[in-house]
């Protein structure tokens, strides 16, 4: 199972949980679990079937508009992050 | 990396004395103590991280630090902003640092730039500096520090907080990616709040801006290696640092162009937030771009006074009802109001299934948040599920405003 970690700002979208486990071989079904299991994360990471343009997934260090995107494929234990943009000062 | 300072300033025999803890590693030495001297650097923003920054470069030996900031000191800002105190309450944040800069440093030069940045002066405040620091506070200016390095080809030190996690890179496009590479676009007006907003432990901003420092002076001297193609998350309460990679976006358009075709827009409008309390930048319109009618304070409490029960909304969260709250208001937050038109909107739900059951579609509804904004973005979700314009009105300031027109035995924050 791989993990995702969830930014604070997106955590009231998940339940408030920083790390959510999910299944899929790809990014982008790991994803897709993680929207399934959390509904209301959708509207702010998809807009149809792309990410949106200011969400950040990357898989270990890499960010996965540098590898495949959401066909990256993952590892059964892969960490994947969301980096939120934040601004505060 | 080459030191990004490549002139030297004579050091007198008490200045090497002040800096021996310095000039005795060989990384720093004599020369590089020279470096700091001849190197002028640029804080965007006095407040959280702008306050560790600006004592530890002062202290370190920095000849000339520039400050831009336009507001004056809040006791809400001393939980974080250190270099300010009680018995600067009031004043310029700018006159404030200052007297404690030079307390640390007496031969520093500070330049004070007393206005908001914008793009029309960001240009020429840039242009004296050998290195840019961004401690501002909103995404519009951000933004806008970003393109601004990238066209005058200056390094920016980026740092940013939100609640427990940080954020450290520099970003300098000679040498690597930019923040557009990273964030091409801000996210959707409300979904990340501003500190004043989502709060900020106080400590963090201590921590991000005394590595921004430290970046600034690598930087400076060519020493070690500069956080240019990474960024370091930082998350204070599982206390993890986690270093990940940020990629040159070869199609940037900001940093993928030459330079000088390289234009500043407009970020307010870019962003879709205002960029500081004096912007005349509103983006609260309905959904057919008109203007969002509001209420002020005033106009409140003379229905009050008048035997009138309008209904409130306050759409804060339970923390902040705890705070101060107005009396005999109905208290849904924001986030779950949003949640319910989210549902609506996919059809996994009735309206009536919802939160939205308790907000009536057939009268007057008056919207309450702490300054405004919630408030604002609330009406707009609500509109999206049906709510009428004209049955709607957004309480201009929030209780920030009747706390201090009406009744201030109301707590702030």
């Amino acid at each position: 199972m791989a993990n995702i970690r969830i930014p604070t700002p997106l955590r009231a979208y998940a339940a408030n949980q920083a790390t959510v486990t999910v299944n899929g071989e790809t990014v982008g079904a790991a994803l897709n679990d993680l929207v399934t299991q959390h509904p209301e994360l959708r509207t702010h990471l998809f807009n149809d079937n792309s990410l949106r343009n200011f969400v950040n997934v990357f898989l270990g260090e890499e960010d996965i508009r540098f590898l495949d995107g959401l066909d990256t494929p993952i590892a059964a234990d892969a960490s994947l992050r969301i980096i939120p943009s934040i601004a505060g000062g | 990396m080459n030191p990004l300072v490549n002139t030297l300033s004579d050091l007198s025999r008490e200045e090497i004395k002040r800096y021996s803890r310095h000039v005795i590693m060989p990384e720093v030495g004599v020369e590089g103590q020279r470096r700091l001297k001849a190197a002028s650097v640029l804080l965007i923003g006095t407040g959280g991280l702008g306050s560790p920054l600006a004592l530890y470069l002062s202290a370190a030996g920095i000849g000339r630090i520039g400050l831009v900031d336009y507001d004056v000191v809040d006791e809400t800002n001393l939980q974080r902003q250190v270099i300010h105190g009680q018995s600067t309450i009031g004043k310029s944040k700018l006159d404030s640092a200052e007297l404690r800069m030079k307390d640390l440093n007496p031969s520093l030069q500070v330049d004070k730039y007393n206005v908001p940045l914008t793009s029309d002066n960001a240009l020429k405040i840039f242009a004296p500096y050998d290195v840019i620091i961004d401690g501002t506070d909103n995404f519009p200016t951000r933004y806008l520090v970003n393109d601004a390095c990238v066209k005058l080809g200056k390094p920016n030190v980026y740092g940013s907080i939100f609640r427990f996690e940080g954020q450290l890179s520099v970003f300098h496009a000679k040498e690597g990616p930019c923040y557009r590479c990273m964030f091409p676009e801000p996210p959707p007006p409300g979904l990340v709040p501003s500190c004043a907003e989502g709060g900020v432990l106080g400590i963090l901003p201590g921590t991000i801006g005394t590595l921004q420092a430290t970046e600034a002076i690598k930087l400076i001297l060519g020493i070690g290696e500069p956080m240019i193609g990474k960024m370091l998350l930082y998350d204070a309460l599982e206390m993890s640092f986690t270093t990940i990679k940020v990629r040159k976006d070869p199609h940037c358009p900001v940093c993928g162009v030459p330079a000088e075709k390289v234009q500043l827009i407009d970020y307010e409008m870019f962003c879709g937030v205002p960029a500081h309390d004096r912007s005349t930048f509103h983006a609260q319109t309905d959904n057919k771009g008109q203007p969002m009618l509001t209420i002020t304070v005033s106009e409140l409490k003379a229905r009050y006074d008048r035997g009138e029960h309008p209904l409130i909304l306050d759409v804060r969260e339970p923390h902040e009802w705890q705070i101060s709250a107005l009396e005999d208001t109905l208290r849904i937050p924001k986030g779950e109001i949003q949640m319910a038109k989210n549902a609506v909107l996919a059809g996994r739900k009735l309206r009536e299934e919802t939160v939205l059951a308790d907000i009536p579609q057939d009268q007057e509804v008056l919207v309450l948040c702490r300054s405004g904004a919630r408030s604002g973005q609330t009406i707009q979700m609500l509109q999206e599920i049906g709510y009428k314009p004209e049955n709607m009105r957004n309480v201009t300031g929030g209780i920030l405003a009747w706390a201090r027109e009406i009744d201030p035995s109301l707590a702030t924050y």
